[in-house]
């Protein structure tokens, strides 16, 4: 290991590598460029394939073609992009396909601020798409984190199957550090799709995760389809399956929360708790610091990695000491109202919310305290 | 007779019998003969069933991969080709097929189409053309002639049509024909051919969907229209230039061009030179 001075974008673009990616299919938009180019140079050097699409529906219509075919797959992209990902990440949760789609959050609605900052697209990353479905959402804060949780992002997506979002945003992803990044980071290792009874079905039960099925060209003769589905992968109308594979697709993340759940925090026994998320909780850790210095008086935090699934219960307990929390974010507050959830009516839950495409300052946090 | 039995026999091996049949094709529709037809070259071509895969977007024709017992990619509107995409870089050593129809494969995946033809990937493309969206009730497509009443046109479509063929040509195609589900035996030869070519090859279907298109247009039932397909179609050496026929069916090989290293092939010497460390 060395030290190195990387962007975010290049520690995820790293990360991916190290994970085992091999297949990016993208199309360029600011400010997540520097992913596709960092792997337009390392993919086919390592035997994997970049390609450019014609668009972002592509893209991941692309990725999910190669992921079917077995390989590791990722796309990045930025909000415009991200919008039009949103029926190829359909397709990849009914099929049960696992990718990894950076979204490198800037300012929005519609182009919105192509170079500035913003963490808008925290809701649409869990109902981006149609149809009830699960999602997990990572949310690095810094260049380290780029590269961890796009490992995590990988490998929880081979576990569970599905497509994980990794939320960066501008400021984290052109942010440069100097870190220190693993070779070979520890990785899930599935073992080969398992034939039962002689019979293989692509959609059991006992394969609805940390089990790999099978992929094109393995002799298995798999159906793939975004219609509502049996187990054998065909299209059914029958409401007892309909609801079964409901049911399976929620179960993917409902039972496996636990392991998913990552949170970091500190002093969380303070009277006042933050709550946050991306390079915004760098804001909060410094308001953190500033405000005991001067007054003494602790101030907790807590950071979420993962953000979606939201760990409703987690925060539950954390907050149950809390008197006031505040919730410092790039949007309008959409994380506040989900905050509100988990304290008593009793507990103010302060937004501070940011959209201007500023980052964040330390002083408004301590505003809020 | 056995003899025609043992020609049958790994015909229907193809299938996925056990499950899927009765298929979901109305009385009269012409995409079980293009899948038939389809099946017949695949055979013919000596194609491995556990090294072909099939891809499909959505509509009528779009349904044909999910009765082939093979690898079958059953993906959204339209985007069949980038999915199919992924597949044949994943798996280069695999035969990707694509199967669909006018409106999957000139509206919603029009741009598709043409990039996946510009970088010539090396698919076999069968786009059935039965002028309607037939799955979704009948409204105009892309290839609906000016005029004609649809669904979704009760006053006649004031769009103009696409020709298939000469989309695909503009785009890059290096083989291009057409036929249609009444020359049962042109259109297996044609699909033989865009199979054995390298690089990205189009089969139009001219097929009929007395359903919907056919009443729509007072056309009759499935055999009327493909006497009606039959009166129209005309071989391309029988005319003097292929593009410029209007109102008639011009079957054949339209476009066949000295072959060009597809993608894949390309994307292998950028492998070669990125390990070299050069450009």
């Amino acid at each position: 290991m060395a030290l190195q001075l990387l962007s975010g974008n290049e520690a995820c673009a790293i990360g991916a590598v190290r994970a085992g990616v091999r297949f990016f299919a993208g199309y360029p938009i600011t400010p997540s460029t520097e992913i596709a180019e960092y792997l337009a140079r390392e993919l086919p050097r390592l035997g994997g394939t970049f390609v450019q699409m014609e668009d972002e529906i592509a893209s991941i219509c692309c990725m999910n073609g190669a992921t079917a075919a077995g390989l590791k797959a990722m796309t990045a992209t930025s909000g415009p992009g991200f919008s039009l990902m949103q029926e190829g990440i359909g397709y990849s949760v009914m099929a049960e396909l696992p990718c990894v789609i950076v979204n490198v959050m800037r300012g929005g609605p519609a182009t919105g601020l192509p170079t500035r900052s913003a963490q808008g697209d925290l809701m649409q990353a869990r109902y981006g798409t149609h149809g009830d479905h699960p999602a997990v959402a990572l949310c690095p804060w810094s260049v380290r984190e780029c590269f961890d949780l796009t490992v995590q992002a990988v490998d929880v997506s081979e576990r569970l199957r599905i497509p994980v979002i990794v939320l960066m945003d501008e400021i984290v992803g052109h942010m440069r550090e100097t870190v220190e990044l693993p070779e070979e980071p520890a990785l899930w290792k599935p073992g080969k799709p398992k034939r039962p009874g002689g019979e293989y079905y692509h959609y059991d039960d006992w394969n609805n995760y940390d089990a790999r099925i099978a992929s094109f060209g393995e002799g298995y003769r798999v159906h793939l389809t975004g219609l509502t589905h049996r187990k054998d992968g065909f299209p059914t109308n029958d409401p007892e399956v309909i609801k079964w594979n409901m049911d399976r697709l929620r179960a993917k993340v409902a039972d496996n929360g636990s392991w998913l759940w990552d949170i970091v925090y500190e002093d969380v026994g303070a009277e006042t708790v933050i709550v946050c998320y991306g390079s915004v909780a760098r804001a909060a850790m410094e308001a953190k610091r500033h405000f005991e210095h001067r007054t003494g008086r602790r101030i907790g935090i807590v950071r979420l990695r993962m953000v979606w699934p939201f760990p409703t219960r987690r925060l539950t307990a954390l907050l149950r000491s809390a008197r006031r929390v505040v919730v410092p974010e790039m949007n309008l507050g959409q994380m506040s109202r989900l905050v509100e959830r988990t304290v008593s009516r009793d507990v103010p839950v302060v937004s501070v919310p940011r959209y201007d495409g500023e980052m964040l300052t330390p002083e408004e946090v301590i505003d809020a305290f | 007779m056995p003899s025609s039995r043992g020609a049958v026999g790994p015909f229907l091996d193809f299938f996925r019998l056990d499950e899927r049949f009765p298929h979901m094709l109305c009385p009269g529709c012409g995409i079980g003969t293009a899948m038939a037809t389809m099946v017949r070259a695949f055979q013919e071509m000596g194609l491995e069933q556990d090294r072909l895969c099939v891809v499909s977007g959505i509509g009528c024709s779009s349904r044909v991969p999910g009765y082939l017992d093979c690898d079958t990619f059953h993906t959204l509107h339209g985007r069949a080709l980038p999915a199919a995409t992924g597949v044949k870089l994943a798996r280069p050593d695999l035969n990707v097929v694509v199967f669909g129809g006018d409106g999957d494969m000139m509206a919603i995946g029009g741009n598709h189409f043409i990039h996946a033809a510009r970088r010539n990937m090396d698919l076999t493309v069968f786009v059935v053309n039965n002028r309607t969206y037939a799955m979704t009730g009948g409204q105009y497509s892309p290839t609906t002639p000016t005029h004609e009443p649809a669904a979704t046109a009760p006053y006649g479509n004031c769009e103009r049509s696409f020709d298939i063929c000469f989309m695909a040509r503009a785009s890059g195609a290096m083989f291009v024909a057409r036929s249609t589900t009444y020359h049962v035996a042109h259109l297996k030869k044609m699909m033989k051919l865009a199979l054995g070519k390298t690089g990205f090859s189009v089969v139009e279907i001219v097929s009929q969907c007395p359903t919907l298109y056919g009443r729509q247009q007072r056309l009759g039932d499935g055999v009327k229209m493909l006497q009606w397909i039959r009166d129209r179609s005309v071989d391309v050496a029988k005319v003097d230039d292929p593009w410029r026929e209007e109102d008639r069916f011009v079957i054949g090989v339209l476009h066949d061009r000295e072959e060009v290293p597809p993608y894949t092939k390309l994307y292998q010497g950028v492998r070669d030179r990125a390990a070299a460390g050069g450009r």
